[in-house]
């Protein structure tokens, strides 16, 4: 209650006390309705709990009658928009990969479809952008190890790499060093000569001794010019691309321990049409063959 | 209280200051802050009916406005096949908005903004200059309460006979007029709600589907909304809208200044007010008769005699109303008129101001309106129907092929705004030996790229270029897209800049 009463000459309405740079507020009466305003909003809070979940309990909450659930609309919007894709579904499902590269309307939405998938899957190890790390291959360039074909690409992903998958593709690169195959000289003088089949040795003598032991030793697999073989998933040693480095003390340590990288099989875990669509998404990315 | 209690009361007061003191008689004011009420009661207003020049200036505008609400979706504009000939469709679904000539995409929506700042400026000046013109003659709130006054009017009588109906008792007769009145209210609602969802939809066959209750959900929901809106705003809330729940009547205390023509009483005239029989003298009296008709035709229910207010909404009913009294007493129209502060501060002691419209605010306005304007008119005279936007691949920034060259990826999006199939080419500048290629489009490479966009369309194009790392020793290249029109209207030729990058190359090398 205000102690001093004091009017405001202008509107005889008497003021609340309060002011500010002179002006001073007026005790007008609310209207009755907008009092009512907020009773009905008060009914409707009722209403509302209700009609619509709305209270928490110890290890649930009030459901209302009305049966709404985010949850639910969602799973319902998913499935509504699978069934508007259904025919782009089982066109993707009844053809191989290439024939939906061939097709814009399949490609596109193979591309949408398998640009998320990627991202729920793939990027952990290749990276958002398929970019690839030490030991995950970079999926942007034009290096492929078991190739870069719609159906290599089709047939790496649905049975992964040493994956313990029954079809899996495996191979293994013995470990020189490890397993005492070559001895440390013969581990540097090959290294020397890998390296110079692309950036260079350091030292040519020993990359010419190195020749002779690449010869023996690796040219089955690598190739006697180590182009690398893709039915057996031998790099190629003479590009500009290295999964696990390109320094000498990279290639030195994969010739003494090997390098068994291993990618997950996906059929199975993921269905045919989202394989699918990840294997058009990898070949989009601009070195597929 | 039984009157017996009451003499007991009386009684034991009476003895307990029977000790020659004065007495205290149990009185109270009826506006002590105990007694005031919390919550006021809506006092009704009944505004009765006038003739003259600003009603018939409100008749006009009334008509104007309602007829462009009403009216404005069902005129047709031809824009060629596959697009919609409504002159004025807001298509949320297809994304575009068509206003006569202008056609907007999403992107360019600061066209809107545009209108937003012309429709304030706009407001700011004839604000400044005459008031609450708004308020009192265009906007919807004052456009449909006096519409569904009118309505009222018709249906239970002038002023008089709607506050003898508000007192009578629940007779036949009155049930019968509630319900005309209602039912008409009701109908002119729908109607609004109604037009209201046009804009949104081809109004031809949006109608049918409402009439045979096959239109979309949502188109009834808004025709409810607005039906709703219409009927308790315009018809039950009234002035209590303008009042209570409008903001602008708080923000147009700082648009006015002295020299704003508002509608004003001039005390000097018309005080000392009183009662005029025919006949009498004027000397020494004012000429406000005091009949009080400038009240009773109030839409808000207020005097004007009382100065300017907040509920005030400068209608000019009252100058109607005080003018055609004035012309009944033989006595020269304005006692209440469009006057500025200024003048009646002069007049008060017996000078005029002059009238002054050019003031710094106003030519503030005016230099803002005609701004704003012109950069829209520019904006929009230059609108290409041709649009190319370029975003570079950051993840990775750049992709190292087998043979050493650097690749970058582009998303390349191409905006077709005209109404035709259009076929482009594709070019790059900036590099030397680009090899281009793009996902989805064949046999390109090392050429430029051709593609096709559909009328009225977007096209996005995943762009790959690769060239010799030597040619970004420093890490980066600036790098332009050339996109030419390979037939149709013209060479249409969008740039857009971008860069390419790469490792770059060791200094020390």
């Amino acid at each position: 209650m205000v102690a001093q009463k004091e009017k405001d000459t202008v509107t005889g309405v008497e003021t609340t006390g309060h002011e500010w740079d002179g002006i001073k507020e007026l005790n007008n009466p609310l209207p009755r309705w907008w009092l009512y305003v907020l009773y009905a909003t008060i009914v409707w809070s009722v209403v509302y709990w209700i009609a619509m979940p709305a209270w928490p309990t110890i290890s649930s909450y009030t459901k209302g009658f009305l049966g709404h659930s985010q949850r639910a609309n969602v799973a319902s919007a998913i499935a509504e928009a699978q069934e508007a894709q259904a025919g782009l579904r089982q066109a993707i499902s009844d053809s191989d990969p290439g024939a939906i590269i061939g097709d814009a309307a399949l490609l596109e939405y193979a591309i949408a479809g398998g640009s998320s998938a990627f991202g729920d899957n793939c990027g952990p190890c290749h990276g958002r952008g398929a970019q690839g790390a030490k030991g995950y291959p970079n999926l942007n360039d034009d290096v492929w190890i078991w190739g870069g074909t719609p159906e290599d690409i089709h047939t790496t992903l649905k049975y992964g790499i040493r994956s313990g998958h029954e079809e899996t593709r495996e191979n293994e690169m013995p470990a020189f060093g490890i397993d005492g195959i070559l001895s440390r000289t013969e581990i540097d003088e090959a290294a020397e000569y890998v390296l110079s089949l692309s950036v260079g040795a350091s030292d040519a003598a020993a990359a010419e001794r190195g020749a002779v032991i690449f010869a023996d030793n690796c040219s089955a697999c690598h190739g006697e010019d180590g182009g690398g073989d893709q039915s057996l998933g031998a790099p190629n040693l003479a590009d500009a691309i290295w999964l696990y480095g390109g320094d000498k003390a990279a290639v030195v340590e994969s010739i003494a321990k090997s390098r068994r990288g291993v990618m997950p099989y996906w059929a199975g875990r993921l269905d045919e049409v989202t394989v699918k669509q990840l294997v058009v998404y990898v070949h989009s990315l601009g070195g597929g063959q | 209280m039984t009157q017996l209690e009451q003499l007991a009361d009386e009684a034991s007061r009476l003895g307990a200051m029977a000790h020659g003191s004065v007495e205290t008689i149990e009185a109270e004011a009826v506006n002590s802050p105990q007694r005031r009420e919390m919550y006021a009661s809506r006092v009704k207003v009944h505004p009765k009916r006038v003739q003259g020049r600003f009603r018939q200036i409100k008749w006009v505008v009334m008509a104007l406005t309602l007829s462009v609400y009403y009216l404005t979706p069902w005129i047709r504009w031809d824009r060629g096949p596959n697009t919609p000939d409504q002159a004025v469709l807001l298509d949320f679904p297809g994304r575009r908005f068509y206003f006569f000539f202008i056609e907007i995409w999403p992107q360019e929506v600061y066209y809107i903004t545009g209108l937003l700042l012309l429709a304030a400026f706009g407001l700011f000046l004839v604000t400044s200059l005459a008031g609450r013109v708004w308020c009192g003659y265009t906007c919807p709130q004052t456009v449909w309460t006096d519409l569904l006054v009118t309505v009222e009017r018709w249906v239970e009588g002038d002023r008089n006979a709607r506050m003898r109906l508000d007192r009578a008792p629940w007779t036949w007769g009155k049930v019968r007029k509630r319900a005309v009145k209602h039912a008409i209210w009701v109908l002119i609602a729908i109607a609004t709600g109604g037009a209201w969802v046009f804009y949104f939809a081809d109004a031809p066959s949006l109608a049918v589907q409402l009439a045979s209750f096959q239109a979309p959900m949502i188109a009834y929901l808004f025709i409810a909304v607005f039906s709703g809106t219409t009927y308790l705003l315009g018809g039950l809330a009234r002035e209590q809208v303008c009042t209570f729940m409008c903001p602008w009547p708080r923000i147009q205390g700082a648009l006015f200044d002295e020299d704003s023509l508002l509608v004003s009483y001039r005390p000097h005239r018309g005080e000392p007010r009183g009662k005029h029989k025919r006949g009498q003298d004027w000397e020494g009296r004012g000429h406000c008769i005091d009949c009080n008709l400038c009240v009773a035709v109030c839409p808000m229910g207020i005097d004007i005699r009382d100065g300017p207010q907040l509920e005030c909404i400068q209608c000019a009913l009252c100058i109607d109303a005080c003018n055609s009294v004035m012309r009944k007493v033989d006595l020269p129209p304005g006692l209440i008129s469009y006057d500025t502060y200024r003048n009646l501060e002069a007049a008060a002691k017996g000078a005029t101001a002059r009238l002054r419209l050019l003031r710094p605010r106003v030519v503030i306005y005016v230099g803002l309106i005609v701004a704003v304007a012109a950069v829209m008119f520019v904006a929009l005279v230059t609108r290409s129907d041709l649009d190319m936007t370029v975003l570079r691949d950051r993840n990775p920034l750049f992709v190292t092929l087998s043979d050493g060259t650097i690749r970058n990826g582009y998303e390349v999006k191409v905006l077709n705004k005209a109404h035709t199939e259009r076929r482009f080419r594709l070019e790059i500048e900036g590099l030397a030996d680009p090899v281009l290629s793009a996902v989805g489009l064949k046999d390109l490479q090392g050429g430029p790229l051709a593609f096709v966009v559909a009328p009225d369309n977007l096209h996005a194009l995943k762009v790959f270029v690769a060239a010799d790392a030597a040619q970004v020793p420093g890490g980066n290249v600036p790098m332009t897209f050339i996109l030419r029109e390979v037939e149709g209207q013209g060479e249409a030729v969008r740039r857009t800049e971008t860069t390419f990058r790469g490792p770059g190359l060791d200094p020390g090398s």
